[in-house]
């Protein structure tokens, strides 16, 4: 069930490169590249120096106490992704890429951002790292994570505000890749999560794996149950990956927004259907006709339509379980884990603590589950102020 | 024989070079797109291309994406789509074909999808984000249909990959003129013409190649008739005419640019 290259660029069915025609050199370009240096010494000790001097690897695990004792079931440890450099995972992967980029001697670095944290994470590893960064962010998130725009021009990056369809994580994704139609020659595209045409899967998933390989050695078993949020799946990815031949629960989240059985939603695993987006074959939120379903949540970093094609192959194998959770439980499991524990947690990140508290009350006192706490929350503390004054009946309001 | 295949093979006995005229179905209107239809025969356009739209389309540039989510907007869906190909179908033999992405397909598996398009009338598919390697299962309901498939070639399309490519595509062979989206205007490059001279070699007259992306102007359309293209392929340019003309006079304006660009064919 573990893949380790897959085959054709496939995990069982999913995955596949469904891409413009003048986008097959470059992409064969970066698969040659890449299996390369997956096995080159002195890349992964000049990436591993720059993980931990530079992003601050590797992160603690953390016994989340007080939200355990208020739970009451199952004990609560937070993988702290939150604490890295930026604020977010992303880091892992950003570093890794820009690393790729440069020994292919790509000057000009391009990606996509949904809440911003991938796009501040390429702009930093482009800044270490001497590159030239542009960043493309959908309309609507720009305003919605304004402060992360900001960081990003501090950084250097150029952002491109995307005007087309749904102005959201999805167009940013489309404009990054007409500009790589544009500018292959020159151009790196750094994709943020484990979406996309073969090899990129498969090389976020490589690079966010560390989260995994450090819950393993820093847990003295193997935990019983281990959750993350699943948007792209980058962070669930890194996360399950080192973990799927064990016998730990794993369980991804996706977000339910105002609730799956609405419209108004992004989780394709729990409620899509497989079809083909951004270069791959996996579960998608669509029409009757094939068009792809507007998203929504409250979270910019986990509105979107699809989701990478390694998590659409675990869900078919069932070895990890897929769930949803709603907006409002999420500003619950975010209060929560503020106030209990002092940590502000990302609104994606808030997904997977939501889930945790759920099935702790159902667990014995001695089992463990753990949590990736994929980013800090402080992008988001509008967002969840502007929802406490929406909906004043929410019983833990300030 | 396809529609297609006759229609280039008459071209060729007449050493004419075909024109190849893409519009987006439902864009502004159904209405509308029959008008342009009927220009466009009557400019005397030899091949239809007509676009479904998709939410998605990232081989798209500003004006078809426009039209994409003009139509979509609309209410366009695939039911019309076919709707209108049929009404077109009752006035004209020309050869049709789809341009739309693969999801769309996919939604409704290939082989389903694929005879309801035959049976509505249309005779090729484009799809500009089906790569040559995920196209097996695509290939094999269109070659059982009879539906030909004509896949994207690139100026950096290498030639074993050339090779492989023209060996699943029938109907003629799409090479994108320029690095980038439908519509961008720039000069002609000499890389174009050098992949176009390459293109030709390889297909060995077997298919013909026909040259789209950016191809707006009769000075465009002669540039790459004298550098050997079989067919020119012209989409934004159409669009732009529809967007800026009243419903009542887009077959008139179509007719006109139509005829124009045709003449530098003949």
């Amino acid at each position: 069930m573990k893949i380790g290259i897959p085959k054709d660029g496939r995990f069982g069915e999913f995955g596949g490169k469904y891409i413009p025609e003048t986008l097959a050199p470059a992409i064969e370009e970066l698969e040659k590249n890449y299996l390369q240096i997956r096995n080159d010494k002195n890349f992964k000790k000049e990436l591993g120096r720059l993980l931990i001097d530079y992003a601050g690897r590797p992160t603690p695990i953390y016994f989340a106490k007080n939200l355990t004792k208020t739970i009451g079931g199952a004990k609560i440890y937070l993988k702290r992704e939150d604490l890295l450099h930026g604020g977010a995972h992303k880091i892992n992967n950003t570093l890794g890429q820009a690393l790729l980029a440069k020994r292919m001697g790509k000057k000009r670095i391009i990606a996509e951002t949904g809440a911003g944290q991938h796009g501040v994470a390429t702009a930093m590893a482009c800044a270490s790292l001497g590159l030239k960064a542009e960043i493309y962010m959908g309309y609507v998130d720009t305003l919605r994570q304004k402060q992360n725009v900001f960081r990003m021009e501090l950084l250097g990056a150029k952002v491109h505000a995307v005007k087309s369809g749904s102005k959201t994580l999805k167009d940013a994704i489309n404009e990054a890749m007409r500009d790589w139609i544009t500018n292959v020659d020159s151009t790196y595209y750094l994709l943020g999560s484990a979406v996309g045409p073969h090899p990129y899967p498969l090389m976020v998933r490589d690079f966010q794996a560390v989260i995994g390989v450090e819950i393993k050695k820093q847990m003295k078993k193997i935990p019983n149950a281990v959750i993350a949020c699943v948007g792209g799946g980058s962070n669930a990815i890194g996360t399950f990956y080192p973990l799927i031949d064990t016998n730990a629960k794993i369980i991804g989240i996706e977000a339910g927004g105002k609730g799956v059985k609405t419209k108004l939603h992004s989780a394709p695993l729990t409620a899509g259907k497989k079809g083909v987006l951004h270069g791959m074959m996996t579960y998608l939120m669509q029409d009757n006709d094939g068009q792809i379903s507007k998203t929504h949540s409250i979270s910019a970093g986990l509105d979107y339509p699809g989701v990478g094609p390694e998590h659409a192959y675990l869900k078919d194998e069932n070895r990890v379980e897929y769930k949803a959770v709603t907006d409002d439980e999420v500003i619950d499991a975010f209060l929560i884990l503020t106030r209990t524990e002092g940590i502000i947690p990302a609104l994606e990140s808030a997904h997977a603590i939501a889930h945790a508290i759920k099935i702790s009350k159902k667990m014995k006192k001695t089992e463990s589950i753990v949590v990736t706490l994929s980013g800090r929350g402080d992008k988001d503390i509008d967002i969840v102020k502007e929802y406490l004054a929406k909906n004043v009946k929410n019983k833990r309001k300030i | 024989m396809s529609r297609i295949k006759e229609k280039f093979n008459q071209l060729e006995s007449k050493k004419e070079t075909a024109l190849i005229s893409y519009i987006m179905a439902g864009y502004p209107s159904e209405k509308a797109t029959i008008s342009a239809v009927r220009g466009l025969i009557q400019g005397g356009s030899d091949i239809i291309e007509l676009g479904f739209p998709f939410s998605d389309p990232i081989a798209d540039g500003p004006t078809i994406q426009m039209a994409s989510t003009e139509s979509l907007n609309g209410g366009t869906k695939i039911d019309n789509f076919f709707s209108i190909v049929k009404k077109i179908r009752k006035e004209s033999n020309i050869p049709l074909v789809l341009m739309t992405y693969t999801n769309i397909l996919y939604n409704q598996t290939y082989l389903k999808f694929i005879s309801r398009a035959k049976q509505a009338g249309i005779d090729g598919l484009i799809l500009p984000d089906m790569a040559i390697e995920e196209s097996k299962e695509y290939v094999k309901a269109a070659k059982k249909i009879g539906m030909d498939t004509i896949f994207l070639v690139s100026p950096n399309t290498e030639k074993d990959r050339l090779k492989q490519i023209i060996k699943s595509a029938s109907g003629f062979l799409y090479m994108v003129a320029v690095f980038g989206t439908t519509g961008v205007q720039t000069k002609i490059h000499k890389y174009t013409l050098d992949a176009l001279k390459n293109t030709k070699i390889a297909a060995k007259g077997k298919i013909p190649v026909g040259v789209g992306f950016g191809v707006s102007t009769e000075k465009d359309v002669q540039k790459y008739v004298s550098s050997g293209a079989d067919a020119v392929i012209v989409g934004s340019a159409n669009i732009k005419i529809i967007e800026n003309t009243p419903t009542n006079k887009i077959q008139t304006r179509i007719a006109t640019f139509t005829k124009k660009l045709k003449n530098k064919t003949r």
